[in-house]
């Protein structure tokens, strides 16, 4: 019987190791965007009895600022931060690039931000954001600058999340791009070296085709993560003041668990699946495009 | 090492002395930016800390207090007055089950994919990374709410395994793919079956990939916020969700956020320097290798 079972497992392996995996991945993952999709075109308070409306939550989102706000807010975010982690996040790793003493140690002190708990990150965001005892306006004095409100101000509160975010994120992007610097070969260089290329151009065009497709990954995983980022956000400001920080993510989770509107928050979702899967795909294209 | 890095000598007319003095300006300028970098990305921490052993009058004081006389009295208090041993309790069994179930789907999983390439399975993997974890937090709630399991383990293991279980096997599957294929199949000449195979010559040669990759799955589900945010009850509520409501119900307790802060964040950066090679390869999905 047990040879039996083996010879079974044997012959099936192909798709017996798996099976456990898919089970869980359309259990929960598959199954939930599914029923999202079908809560998204009812009108359904959480506990409440679901009534069908067809496309009437994606017409009121067309239809409601909130939403405009959430999705100017999640790309303002997003083109703010990304951007800035990319240019930074190239700096850092040419800087770092080469042989020094305390390398391991400055390798564990750079993956610090990406892996502490957001929540204690934020908070301590906010302590330093606060605008009568934080130590952010103390900084700015000290460099002659008039003190800020920081997230406590309308215009300021994305700039400062994006602040939050990029000091969190630009070391992830810093290690892609070092992991692919230190795979250019040193020939190169010192062969555009005998052909008379100065540092800047060596830069220009050995570094920079060198380490293309890693920059290419750098900016879909930030983007994609941007335009979801949720926890900063929602323990710093929670979307405030007023909406002026409230992304699509944020308004999605307000209306579902704050307002239990289910059906709207779920067609939230599904513009913002689509924005996600969006910037993605066309991310993507770039990656085939010949250097 | 390259031409960036060090000075390049390519300039033949400067006398070796100032090329000498010019070259050491210059790497001196280079370890000064890269102290004022890292000094910026551990500010916040040290800033945590500080604020911490800081008592609330030196906390509250409009110019920043540098120098005090250090005070553990914030740590009691939290550890005292808000159960935080409880929820410390909750976030790890919740770590532990998530994780220990995702190994359990996940090892097979990314040795299938890693032997017989099934990229249509990694490739829903990586979709089910890109989608915004609220899109699986409004139907699970409603399912949870009827099910009578929220503020269950059940209901959290089940969502964290969302973070970890594509975690384990991303990693998982670069690990497998370098196990030499010869010791398979001399094992299958010997008559091993399949599963035999995996578990007795292919998991034992992987055990410092299933390490990184248990503690990596550890630590973000010992992070995750949102879905503990709304599915957790007094019963199992995580660390960082009792110390967000520390913020939104109390007054303005530096000290005691501080402290808050510090033993969430402790586990993880202990964690990380264990497997510190491998967390930038687990968070990019595999595309940067430690």
């Amino acid at each position: 019987m047990t040879e039996r079972a083996s010879r079974f497992f044997d012959r099936n392996a192909q798709w017996l190791f798996p099976l456990p995996a898919v089970i869980a991945i359309v259990i929960l993952f598959v199954g939930p965007v599914l029923a999202n999709a079908y809560i998204s075109v009812h009108d359904w308070y959480i506990g409440g009895t679901p009534k069908y409306i067809g496309l009437g939550n994606f017409v009121r989102a067309l239809n409601d600022h909130r939403f405009w706000s959430g999705l100017k807010n999640t790309f303002y975010f997003t083109l703010v931060a990304v951007p800035l982690e990319l240019v930074l996040g190239l700096g850092i790793a040419v800087l770092f690039n080469r042989d020094f003493r305390g390398k391991g140690l400055v390798r564990t002190v750079i993956l610090l931000p990406m892996v502490a708990t957001p929540v204690a990150i934020a908070l301590i965001w906010a302590l330093m954001f606060n605008p009568s005892l934080g130590v952010m306006n103390y900084f700015l004095e000290s460099l002659g600058l008039p003190r800020s409100l920081w997230v406590a101000s309308a215009q300021l509160a994305i700039p400062s999340l994006t602040l939050v975010d990029i000091w969190e994120w630009t070391p992830m992007v810093a290690l892609i791009l070092l992991a692919a610097l230190q795979g250019v070969p040193t020939e190169l260089y010192e062969a555009a070296i005998i052909d008379g290329a100065g540092p800047v151009q060596a830069f220009r065009f050995i570094t920079l085709p060198s380490i293309r497709s890693a920059a290419v990954i750098a900016l879909i995983l930030r983007s994609i993560d941007a335009l979801k980022t949720f926890d900063i956000i929602y323990v710093i400001t929670q979307g405030g003041p007023g909406i002026a920080s409230e992304t699509l993510n944020v308004f999605a989770f307000k209306t579902g668990f704050e307002f239990f509107r289910a059906g709207y928050a779920a067609s939230l979702l599904i513009f913002l699946l689509v924005a996600v899967l969006g910037v993605s795909i066309l991310l993507n294209m770039t990656r085939r495009r010949p250097a | 090492m390259s031409a960036l890095s060090t000075g390049t000598p390519r300039r033949a007319q400067a006398t070796p002395a100032g090329d000498r003095r010019r070259r050491r300006l210059r790497q001196i300028l280079i370890y000064l930016l890269m102290a004022v970098v890292l000094a910026i990305m551990l500010f916040p921490f040290y800033w945590m800390i500080l604020t911490s052993l800081r008592s609330q009058v030196d906390n509250t004081s409009p110019v920043p207090v540098w120098f005090f006389k250090p005070t553990l009295q914030n740590y009691v208090n939290v550890i005292r007055q808000n159960n935080f041993l409880a929820y410390t309790w909750h976030s790890l069994v919740i770590a532990t089950l998530a994780t220990s179930v995702g190994l359990v789907l996940g090892l097979p999983a990314a040795y299938s994919i890693a032997r017989y390439k099934q990229n249509g399975l990694a490739f829903a993997i990586l979709m089910a990374r890109l989608t915004p974890y609220i899109t699986y937090l409004v139907p699970w709630y409603m399912a949870f709410r009827v099910l009578h399991l929220i503020d269950t383990y059940v209901a959290l293991t089940a969502t964290h395994l969302i973070v970890g279980m594509p975690l384990i096997i991303w990693i998982m599957i670069s690990f497998f793919e370098e196990v030499p294929r010869d010791l398979e199949e001399a094992a299958y000449v010997d008559g091993a079956s399949r599963f035999g195979t995996f578990t007795r010559i292919v998991l034992p040669l992987s055990t410092p990939g299933i390490v990184a990759a248990s503690i990596l799955s550890f630590i973000f589900s010992w992070n995750q916020f949102l879905f503990s945010l709304v599915l957790s009850g007094p019963n199992t509520k995580p660390v960082p969700v009792a110390v967000f409501n520390f913020i939104s119900y109390g007054q303005i307790n530096f000290g005691g956020l501080g402290a808050a802060a510090v033993l969430i964040t402790l586990p993880v950066v202990i964690l990380t320097l264990a497997i510190q090679r491998y967390i930038v390869s687990g968070l990019t999905m595999g595309a940067v290798k430690g």
